[in-house]
C-alpha cells in the first residue's frame, strides 16, 4: 500500500520534538536555538526570510549558531542574501546548497565561497521565478519569517513591510512544512491579520526589533546636472510622447531626478494628469513632491521605506493601506503588477553591450537580479491595450508583415561614464567571464537587448524599436555612447543618418534648452526639502539627517 | 596636473562682445569654465588644466565636437577640471556658450 501522508507524519514528529520548548505557539527568546534544532532536519530545504528591506535577522543569527554536527546539508531558498549570517551558515557547514535572487551587499563574499566550493548555487532567479518555484519544486520544509507583531494564536501583523512573507508562508504551510516567525512584540490583539495564525506554527520575540534597510532613499543633494538633463529627456522625449501613465522606476539617482522633475519641468510642459498617474513602486521619498502636486493617483509597493510610514498613512487615496491605517506591501503581487500592468520600466545598469544587453555582474561579484528582469521585460502574455503599449508595438513592427501587437517600453538610462571613468558601454559584458569562472550555464544578463526599447544617456535617446538591422541597432547604441571607446568607434555618417530618421535624438532635437539643466529644476534639493514637502510627515532615518 | 591647449580656426566671431562668463563651481561640480571674448586673430583657444592625467585624446574629441556645434572665433575658454566626466564638460561648455549668446548661434 502506498503511503500518501508522509509529509504530515513528518510534520507531526517535528512538532512533537518542539513541544518541550514551546508554550502553545509561543517560544521564549532564549529557546529559539533549541526550537530550530528540534524542527530542522539535515538536508531540509529552508527558507530564511531575507528581503531586500526587512530581515529575519534574529532567526538568521540563531540558524548560523547551530551545531553543524546536528544540522547540516541544508538547501537554502531565499530571495536576498543581505546579512553576513546568510553566508556564515554556509561557511560553518550548516547549509551547502543555495537558490536565490539577489545578493547585492554580499556579492563579493558569495563569489569567494562559490569559488572555494562551500556553496553550490542551484540558480540565480528573479523574485517571481523563485516565488514560483516555491510552489513547484523548491517548496520549503521549514520557513523562518519575520513580522512586526504576533498574538498568542500565531496571527502575524507585518505592518507596512509585508514584502515576501505571504508567499513564503503560503508555500510552506499548505505543503505541511513548519513556519516560525520572529516578531518584535507579542501582543493580545494584532492591529490587522496579515498572516492567519493557523498558517503559523511558532512565534519568537526577537531581542531587538528586526533590521530594515532604507534601500530606496536617495538624497536630492547628490543629484547631478547631468542627471537633471537626462531626466528632462526622459520626460519630454519618452514619457510625453508615449503618454506613459503606468510605470515602475528602478532604484537610483537617475530615476529620483525624474521623480523630482515632475512637479517642475513636466508641469511646465502641461503634462500633469497626462503622464505618471499610476505606479508600481516602493514609497520613494523622492516621489513626495509629485504626489503633493497632484501628479500621482496610485502607488502599489513591493515593500515599504523607513520613515515614510506616517506620510503613507496620511495619503490613503494614493497608497494601499489596511483598516489599521498602515500600508500593506506585497513583493510577489507588485512584481506581477510591474510586469503585466505597467507600460514602462526605466532603470540603470553597470554595463551595456552593442546589442543592448545589460548586466550588473562584474568580476569577483555574484550580485543576482532581484526584480529588474521582470520589470524590464516585455510581458509576452499581456493582452490589454494602452496608448503607450500600442505606439511602442507599432514602432517595432512598422513596415513588417506581422500581426499587430503592443510592446512594453524598457528604458536603460545610464551616464556614458560611471565613477572613475569606467565606461558604461562595452564591446563584451564582464558577465561572460563571470559565467566561465563561476561555472554558470549562461552569462548573467539583467535585461536582454531584445527587450530594451530605448537607451538614454546624456548624449541623447536611441530608439531601438525603430532599428531594422543588427547594424543599425549597434550604431544607434554607439551614437549615444559618448566618448567611451564604444562611442568613439561609431560610424559618424550612419549615426547622422539615424539622427535624421529620429532613431537617435539629442537634447536639442527634442527642443530641450540645456541652460535649464541645473539643480534649480529639482522640486527638492535636500532630504530636508522632502520633509518640508511632506508637511513634516516624512521622518527620514538618522543617517539621512544632516540638520 | 596636466595642461592641454587646443586651438580651432574657421569660426565666426560672437555678434556682440558680452562680459566674461564664469560657470560651474569646483566644490559642487568639479569643473570651472571661464569664457572670454578676446582678439585671437579669428581663433578659438581652449586651455585645459586637469587633475586627471592621460585623457588628452578624450579632451580632443570632446572639444572638437564642442567647436563643431558652436563654430566661434575670438573666444578664449579656460577650463579648470577636477575629474569631471566628458558629459559634464560638454554640458558646462554648452551652458556657458548659451548663457553668453542668449541661445543664439
Amino acid at each position: 500500500m502506498h503511503d500518501w501522508d508522509l509529509q504530515a507524519r513528518n510534520r507531526k514528529a517535528r512538532l512533537e520534538r518542539a513541544a518541550p520548548v514551546s508554550k502553545g505557539k509561543v517560544v521564549a527568546t532564549a529557546d529559539a536555538r533549541a526550537l530550530l534544532e528540534a524542527v530542522i532536519e539535515p538536508g531540509d530545504r529552508v527558507c530564511l526570510e531575507g528581503n531586500n528591506q526587512k530581515q529575519a535577522d534574529f532567526l538568521a543569527k540563531t540558524l548560523a549558531s547551530l551545531d553543524p554536527g546536528r544540522v547540516h546539508d541544508l538547501h537554502m531558498v531565499q530571495s536576498v542574501l543581505a546579512l553576513p549570517e546568510h553566508l556564515d551558515i554556509f561557511e560553518r557547514g550548516i547549509a551547502t546548497r543555495l537558490d536565490f535572487s539577489f545578493s547585492g551587499p554580499q556579492g563579493a563574499r558569495l563569489a569567494k565561497l562559490v569559488g572555494a566550493g562551500q556553496i553550490a548555487i542551484g540558480a540565480i532567479h528573479t523574485y517571481l521565478e523563485l516565488f514560483g518555484r516555491y510552489f513547484v519544486d523548491l517548496t520549503p520544509r521549514v520557513s523562518l519569517v519575520v513580522a512586526q507583531a504576533a498574538d498568542a494564536a500565531g496571527n502575524l501583523y507585518t505592518g507596512p513591510n509585508t514584502e515576501d512573507t505571504p508567499v513564503i508562508v503560503e508555500a510552506t504551510a499548505f505543503k505541511r512544512g513548519i513556519v516560525i516567525a520572529q516578531v518584535n512584540e507579542i501582543i493580545d490583539t494584532v492591529p490587522r491579520v496579515d498572516i492567519p495564525g493557523d498558517w503559523v506554527d511558532f512565534v519568537v520575540q526577537s531581542p531587538s526589533p528586526h533590521y530594515i534597510e532604507p534601500l530606496f532613499t536617495r538624497d536630492p543633494a547628490q543629484i547631478s546636472e547631468i542627471q537633471v538633463l537626462m531626466a528632462m529627456m526622459a520626460i519630454k522625449g519618452i514619457y510625453a510622447e508615449y503618454e506613459v501613465n503606468r510605470l515602475n522606476h528602478g532604484i537610483g539617482f537617475d530615476t529620483a531626478a525624474i521623480e523630482l522633475l515632475l512637479p517642475t519641468y513636466a508641469e511646465s510642459l502641461g503634462l500633469k494628469g497626462k503622464i505618471c498617474r499610476h505606479w508600481a513602486l516602493n514609497p520613494h521619498p523622492a516621489l513626495i513632491p509629485a504626489i503633493e502636486s497632484g501628479f500621482v493617483e496610485s502607488v502599489h509597493s513591493f515593500g515599504s521605506e523607513m520613515g515614510m510610514e506616517a506620510y503613507i498613512q496620511a495619503r490613503p487615496d494614493v497608497f494601499f493601506t489596511g483598516p489599521d491605517g498602515s500600508m500593506r506591501s506585497n513583493r510577489a503581487l507588485c512584481q506581477a503588477a510591474g510586469h503585466y500592468a505597467c507600460d514602462l520600466f526605466i532603470g540603470s545598469t553597470l554595463q551595456i553591450d552593442l546589442a543592448g544587453n545589460s548586466s550588473t555582474a562584474t568580476l569577483g561579484r555574484i550580485a543576482g537580479f532581484g526584480g529588474a528582469p521582470n520589470m524590464g521585460a516585455d510581458a509576452r502574455g499581456r493582452r490589454h491595450a494602452s496608448p503607450a503599449w500600442l505606439k511602442a508595438g507599432r514602432e517595432a513592427r512598422s513596415g513588417r508583415n506581422v500581426i499587430p501587437r503592443g510592446q512594453k517600453l524598457v528604458i536603460q538610462m545610464v551616464e556614458t561614464f560611471r565613477e572613475h571613468m569606467q565606461p558604461a558601454f562595452v564591446e563584451r559584458l564582464d558577465a561572460w567571464e563571470l559565467a566561465e569562472s563561476a561555472g554558470m550555464a549562461l552569462p548573467p544578463v539583467m535585461i536582454y537587448g531584445e527587450d530594451v526599447s530605448h537607451v538614454l544617456t546624456e548624449e541623447g535617446i536611441a530608439n531601438l524599436l525603430l532599428c531594422r538591422t543588427d547594424e543599425e541597432r549597434e550604431q544607434a547604441i554607439r551614437g549615444v555612447a559618448g566618448y567611451t571607446p564604444v562611442g568613439l568607434a561609431r560610424d559618424k555618417r550612419m549615426v547622422e543618418n539615424l539622427r535624421d530618421r529620429g532613431v537617435i535624438r539629442r537634447a536639442e532635437d527634442l527642443g530641450i534648452d540645456k541652460r535649464l539643466a541645473t539643480r534649480d529644476l529639482l522640486a527638492a534639493h535636500s532630504i530636508k526639502d522632502l520633509v518640508r514637502a511632506s508637511g513634516g510627515l516624512y521622518d527620514p532615518p538618522k543617517r539621512f539627517r544632516n540638520w | 596636473m596636466e595642461s592641454l591647449t587646443f586651438e580651432y580656426q574657421g569660426g565666426r566671431p560672437l555678434a556682440s562682445a558680452p562680459p566674461a562668463t564664469l560657470v560651474g563651481v569646483v566644490s559642487s561640480g568639479n569643473l570651472e569654465v571661464l569664457v572670454e571674448p578676446t582678439d585671437l586673430g579669428g581663433a578659438c583657444r581652449i586651455e585645459v588644466l586637469t587633475a586627471a592625467v592621460g585623457f588628452g585624446a578624450i579632451w580632443q574629441a570632446v572639444l572638437d565636437d564642442f567647436f563643431d556645434r558652436h563654430r566661434i572665433a575670438d573666444v578664449r575658454i579656460s577650463i579648470n577640471d577636477v575629474g569631471a566626466t566628458p558629459a559634464v564638460v560638454s554640458l558646462r561648455l554648452d551652458q556657458a556658450l548659451e548663457a553668453l549668446t542668449g541661445g543664439q548661434p
